[in-house]
């Protein structure tokens, strides 16, 4: 099942953001308009532990259709793809680059994501950095912080409705895939 | 992407329209507009890469009916936008909603604080199940916060009250209950039965778990057994052991690491829900669905009608008193004014004049004599209820808990319908001349 063509308000969530930085890096247009159009997504942090978030989220967005690039210092594949130690080793483009690592090593994240030409930067639930973002803005990078980027996708593709959870989605309107 | 999709984004849609159109988008293959009911066991899987992601809980999908089901979860996504919470869980009954809740946060250990004005089921379930699962619940005056606080022990793992307590139309002072759990690190659960989301949402004055028996008001009119449990999302479950530790059933997982703001809820559904087995069924969650849209209407009439017999009991000269928060004689009528500004529900109870054994028989004599209030064990009907606790819904309890409880031996508890006010006015009165 798809989703209707409106949005209802936000959810009740437990970020620490306040509600200005909440409208700018949490917005729903840039949200849908990231998950839409990315195709390529680098993780920095993906672990190779299969009962770890990022391993969840990794897992659910290869099946959903995103080709997921790991980033690990160590790994030399996972979920069958290969790994690079740094963003910048990566071959070819990378449309979003989504950031498992904690807060203070964001900035420097960001700034790599800039040079290999990312389209947007993505801070996952409970990874707040101003810096980080405010480096990916001045480069021109849409972003994303403090959200889950399978949360997201998956209020939007109607999954997390299943599972009962409040997607803030209302319409009357026949339902379609927006993504 | 269409440029409409945007057009009402971040619009704040109101109680009444999120009441009839929350978490159901008509059907993209066939256009329905009801819900449908989806009156299946089991789901097909994609592959067997995606069942195992689904068991893995890798996907958010549909596995079984006694995890989750299509008409259910609307139920379960409508509940929890008008209780504004993150999510929530259906489950047969309300008393399995306070048991799934309480095998989500509890171990044998625990213990729990409760407000001593409870249904008498579930001071039932918290004194006696609970013995038997190694936990323990302490009991409160709710009005007497030092009584809370000198309750709490390093044991203590929840807060526990109802909006209105049952039977005894107290206002429980959420707010200031919220904050002691604060202050301790405790999650406040609160019983919004009486209340429903429409006249107070606990989860807005702080409380984060929030149980109905949706048998009551959201069903609306007394067909189906049902229990929802809906959380704010708001609880940092980071240092709360059962939420947080490693999942011996699922390898390990940590739910509050993988889960965030949804770990108590995915716990308590995948886990709790999977190993007691207290699902709603498909077709109640239809009929709760049902009540849920006009569930504003019924509750305006039904707080009209409370007012008027409220105030007709107060006056009436064979009534002793009366406990409904609504009227200014009620101690509770400043805090239900806060909590619940359109007013506190339509269930309450009275007390005939008179003592002891006579005051007893009394009760029969009148519950007797009524011919249009249906004498059974249900509160929260599209018709008016009448019940004497005392010799029903309370009996299991001893005389001690009975008098701890706040029951009298001539309280008579009404659940005022929607009926024309004066028929009720009417039946009410004959039934007291016949004392």
């Amino acid at each position: 099942m798809g989703s209707g063509s409106s949005l209802a308000c936000d959810l009740t969530l437990n970020s620490v953001l306040s509600p200005e930085l909440k409208a700018k890096y949490q917005n729903q247009q840039t949200i849908r308009r990231i998950l839409g159009q990315a195709r390529t997504v680098a993780m920095v942090g993906l672990s190779t532990h299969r009962q770890k978030a990022s391993y969840f989220v990794a897992t659910y967005l290869v099946s959903h259709g995103f080709r997921v690039i790991p980033v690990h210092p160590k790994a030399k594949e996972i979920l069958g793809e290969k790994a690079y130690p740094t963003l910048l080793d990566i071959t070819g483009p990378v449309d979003l680059v989504t950031i498992f690592r904690p807060s203070r090593e964001a900035p420097r994240y960001a700034r790599q994501a800039a040079e290999i030409g990312a389209k947007a930067l993505w801070l996952q639930l409970r990874i707040v950095s101003e810096e980080a973002v405010g480096i990916a803005e001045a480069a021109g990078l849409d972003v994303v912080m403090d959200r889950c980027v399978k949360m997201e996708h998956g209020r939007y593709d109607g999954t997390m409705h299943f599972v009962g959870m409040n997607t803030g989605i209302l319409t009357a309107r026949r339902a379609r895939r927006w993504l | 992407m269409n440029k409409e999709d945007s057009k009402n984004q971040g619009r704040p849609f109101g109680f009444d329209t999120r009441m009839l159109h929350a978490g159901h988008i008509p059907d993209a293959t066939t256009g329905a507009r009801a819900v449908p009911i989806y009156q299946t066991t089991s789901y097909v899987f994609d592959s067997a890469d995606y069942a195992a992601q689904l068991f893995d809980l890798k996907q958010y999908g549909n596995i079984y009916t006694r995890i989750n089901n299509p008409t259910t979860a609307v139920f379960e996504e409508r509940m929890a936008s008008l209780e504004e919470g993150a999510g929530s869980v259906a489950t047969a009954s309300g008393m399995a909603a306070q048991l799934t809740t309480m095998m989500t946060l509890l171990e044998p250990g625990d213990e729990v604080v409760a407000s001593q004005h409870l249904y008498g089921g579930t001071r039932t379930q918290f004194v006696h199940t609970f013995r038997k699962l190694g936990v323990t619940a302490r009991f409160v005056d709710p009005d007497d916060f030092d009584a809370w606080e000198a309750a709490i022990t390093p044991r203590t793992k929840v807060l526990y009250g109802e909006t209105i307590g049952n039977p005894q139309g107290s206002v429980l002072d959420m707010e200031r209950l919220a904050a002691l759990g604060r202050a301790n690190y405790l999650p406040l659960v609160v019983d919004n039965t009486f209340a429903t989301p429409y006249l107070c949402r606990p989860l807005t004055f702080g409380a984060n778990i929030v149980i109905h028996s949706a048998t009551k008001f959201i069903g609306g009119h007394g067909n189906s057994i049902a229990g929802v449990i809906v959380e704010s999302g708001e609880f940092d479950y980071s240092h709360y052991g059962t939420v947080s530790s490693p999942s011996p059933s699922y390898h390990g997982l940590r739910f509050y690491d993988t889960f965030g703001h949804h770990a108590f809820l995915m716990k308590a559904r995948v886990e709790t829900l999977r190993d007691t087995g207290a699902c709603l069924s498909p077709f109640n969650a239809f009929l709760l669905i049902q009540g849920l849209e006009t569930l504003s209407l019924r509750m305006d009439r039904h707080v009209q009608n409370a007012m008027a017999v409220a105030a007709f009991l107060e006056e009436h000269p064979k009534v002793d008193w009366v406990a409904y928060p609504g009227l200014e004689s009620s101690p509770y009528h400043t805090l239900a004014n806060k909590y619940l500004p359109q007013g506190p529900g339509s269930v309450f109870s009275f007390g005939l004049s008179g003592e002891g054994e006579a005051v007893r028989a009394k009760g029969k004599i009148f519950i007797e004599a009524l011919d249009l209030f249906s004498h059974l064990a249900n509160v929260g009907d599209a018709r008016s209820l009448v019940i004497h606790p005392a010799s029903t819904t309370h009996q299991q309890l001893s005389d001690e808990e009975l008098a701890a409880s706040g029951i009298a031996p001539g309280m008579i508890r009404l659940s005022v319908g929607l009926e024309t006010k004066k028929d009720l006015l009417w039946d009410l009165d004959q039934a007291l001349h016949a004392i």
